[in-house]
């Protein structure tokens, strides 16, 4: 059975929350903003608190970040972020209290990014559950490919849930047409070969890799990797569904909390709206 | 065509894995006879365990890898390539040395050595880094890079990529860095580049991390040399293929020299690389009994070891569905060994599967009792083996006891043949590196150090020289 990426084939109550929200976005004539968190950094109240500022000041999706052991596709600020959390001692479960306390407070749709073994570990129907039961919207999976996604697949179908796979400069056409049709809510496109972290300017890559997994039939594709500033925004809007911002928005808040967290979203809300044509 | 799997549900907690272990461990299980042949299996999966568990962005890399080696495995002038370095430049065949004053100490049984530590650089490890280098000619690429704990991997990639003309840069734990800075040299001395890594626990799994980042920043020019049969699909049965030379020669060896195959073949088992290279040899004969010896530490009881199969959960680490040891999060725990070679949480997928469907039997051995046998070796047979191989031997001394005893019962029940007298049974021990890296630790542990000389203060800090 294969499952298209807006959620055709389910039940109205099934209906894909991350895709609702890139299509009010895009009715207001912009691309969607999606902002990053680590869960647990720097404690789990001060991640819900910055989640509901992300939402109140421009961002329609937002990305909660399992912190883990080994997160091999994190560049250094990300890492020291998420090893702290795990240092102060954060759990797994903590995540679904940080979904709960943004998705009951604002209405963006809520994500959770994450390494695929704590999902294991738990369970994948049982964190499925979970997830669903806090009002998330789906998971993100930086090293879950959809031929390695049977259990996922069947979990996200039965709770109702966005599959987030990522497509890469490096993705065949083959591979592109595979990841899209698998995934639901929308397609993570990777703009660079490399790990998370900000960037001077956004790699050309990025827009052939868009436009490679709308060639493949993708209906919503956002933008991730290396964009940190409202003028990256404004050069992703133009062709991107969405633009996801994460290791700056980690920065502001190891430097200045909530409030700056707040005025970055502010200010990357700003690079939205695309030129008119 | 990569098969769709489903996930097994997780055991019970940490505890009663423990418990069932101090209880008898798992279950016993023999293959049926006339089962289907466990060699040269392709991956990528091996039954529940292996897989591709990867970032997308490197699965092109992957993909490119798998057809290389496909290709090179069928192509006469690549396995023609791969025999004349093995020959002339590694100095293989190595040698099987039969221990006689050593056996003494294990029931009285026959053991022979597989000499891995004779070959070039002095570990198995030369045999996967020249096939992996000779494939990343084949691909094009200029680069290579590979992580080491204590360095012997790392000594092993930059010795290839000298004798082929790749650069070669080497991810390495801070810390291990420090404790190694005789083997930071070497890999210097080589032409390598060695960056240590100062993230996570800066360890061994930690440089793989970084190797990894840096293997999708630079994929297109770079090929990740990685060091053992663990890692996503074609990396576990590729490395196999390139260490099966062990147990094809051990198997003629034994043979030749006694005229039938050992009733018992031991190895150590990190991620397993030397491991799966001499069992391959021995996988379809039901006869041979086949053993692992996994890094007990300081005891399985304290929490403080690196037996991954014996305690470890199933999960996904470093792109392989495995044995992995996990807290009830599915966070990494850190491993602990004195042997850095063997300090590694996971282990490799064939492994796993071995594990489960009971054609290897997979046990922890303690520091101590490593150091027990390495002691012996050295004082018995005049050879210093490397502390991972004294695993193995500690591991081997058991099993030794284990077919004496067997011999004497048949004896007392009136079943005693010539075949079947303690003298005759068989054992042959993977001695995968020699113990010249480890003479710091060593003399540490056995407190042969000046308290004031330098060695001390550094064995003191680290593990090993």
């Amino acid at each position: 059975m294969s499952t298209s990426q807006d959620g055709n084939q389910h039940t109205a109550q099934h209906a894909s929350k991350s895709a609702a929200a890139i299509d009010r976005a895009r009715a207001q004539g912009r691309a969607a903003l999606i902002g990053y968190l680590p869960a647990g950094y720097p404690s789990v109240e001060d991640t819900i608190a910055a989640g509901i500022a992300l939402a109140e000041n421009g961002a329609d999706l937002i990305e909660i970040g399992i912190p883990y052991s080994d997160p091999v596709m994190d560049g250094q600020v990300i890492q020291a972020a998420t090893t702290e959390a795990l240092a102060k001692g954060f759990h797994v479960r903590e995540v679904f209290e940080v979904v709960r306390g943004i998705t009951s407070k604002t209405d963006a749709a809520v994500l959770v990014m994450t390494y695929w073994n704590p999902v294991v570990r738990m369970g994948v129907d049982e964190f499925s559950r979970r997830l669903a039961k806090a009002g998330g919207a789906g998971l993100i999976t930086p090293d879950l490919i959809p031929d390695e996604a049977a259990e996922w697949m069947a979990a996200s179908d039965k709770y109702g849930l966005d599959r987030v796979f990522l497509v890469a400069p490096s993705s065949s056409p083959e591979r592109m047409k595979r990841t899209v049709d698998a995934s639901r809510g929308f397609v993570y496109a990777v703009s660079i070969m490399g790990v998370t972290g900000a960037r001077t300017s956004v790699s050309s890559a990025a827009k052939d890799v868009v436009a490679a997994a709308r060639a493949a039939g993708a209906e919503r594709v956002c933008v991730g990797l290396g964009v940190s500033t409202a003028s990256h925004v404004r050069e992703i809007a133009e062709y991107a569904d969405g633009v996801i911002v994460g290791t700056a928005l980690v920065a502001a808040i190891r430097d200045g909390g909530v409030d700056a967290v707040a005025s970055l979203t502010k200010d990357l809300s700003t690079g939205l709206t695309k030129e008119e044509a | 065509m990569v098969r769709l799997m489903v996930d097994a549900p997780a055991a019970g907690s940490d505890e009663s894995a423990v418990d069932a272990f101090l209880q008898g461990g798992r279950p016993e299980e023999h293959p049926a006879q006339g089962e289907p042949s466990l060699r040269h299996a392709p991956g990528p999966y091996f039954g529940n365990y292996g897989g591709r568990w990867m970032p997308e962005s490197l699965i092109a890399a992957l993909d490119e890898l798998e057809d290389t080696f496909e290709k090179a495995k069928a192509d006469p002038e690549f396995t023609a390539q791969i025999a004349e370095l093995n020959k002339n430049y590694s100095g293989r065949p190595s040698l099987l040395t039969e221990a006689k004053r050593f056996a003494e100490h294990a029931g009285g049984v026959r053991i022979f050595l597989k000499r891995e530590d004779l070959n070039h650089t002095g570990s198995h490890k030369i045999n996967n880094v020249l096939g992996q280098a000779l494939l990343a000619k084949r691909m094009g690429k200029t680069r290579v890079i590979a992580e080491t704990g204590a360095g012997q991997h790392g000594v092993a990639s930059a010795t290839a990529a000298a004798l082929l003309g790749l650069e070669c840069v080497v991810y390495m734990g801070a810390e291990d860095c420090r404790r190694q800075s005789l083997n930071v040299a070497r890999m210097e001395l080589l032409g390598a580049t060695v960056i240590p890594v100062t993230n996570g626990s800066q360890t061994l799994k930690d440089a793989i991390n970084e190797a990894l980042r840096d293997w999708v920043a630079n994929v297109g020019n770079t090929h990740y040399l990685l060091g053992t049969a663990a890692g996503a699909h074609p990396f576990p049965a590729m490395v196999r293929y390139f260490h099966e030379v062990i147990g094809e020669e051990a198997r003629a060896q034994i043979l030749d020299q006694t005229g039938r195959l050992p009733d018992a073949v031991c190895a150590c088992i990190g991620g397993g690389s030397n491991a799966i290279g001499i069992f391959h040899g021995f996988l379809d004969d039901p006869s041979v009994k086949i053993y692992g010896f996994e890094a007990g530490g300081e005891g399985v009881e304290t929490g403080r070891h690196a037996a991954t199969i014996t305690l470890g959960k199933p999960g996904v680490l470093h792109g392989a569905r495995s044995y992995l040891m996990q807290d009830d999060d599915g966070q990494t725990i850190e491993s602990h060994s004195i042997s850095a070679g063997l300090d590694y949480p996971g282990v490799g997928p064939e492994h796993s599967y071995l594990a489960d469907i009971g054609r290897v039997s997979y046990e922890p051995i303690t520091d101590s009792e490593a150091m027990e046998a390495f002691r012996l070796l050295c004082r018995t047979e005049g050879i210093i083996p490397a502390i991972e191989s004294a695993h193995a031997l500690a591991g081997a001394i058991k099993v030794g006891q284990r077919l004496a005893a067997d011999a004497a019962a048949d004896a007392a029940a009136g079943r005693a043949t010539d075949a079947g007298a303690a003298s005759e049974k068989i054992v042959i021990v993977n001695l995968s590196g020699r113990g010249d890296k480890d003479v710091a630790t060593a003399a540490e542990w056995f407190d042969l150090l000046d308290k004031d000389s330098p060695e001390a203060e550094i064995a003191k800090e680290g593990e090993q020289l």
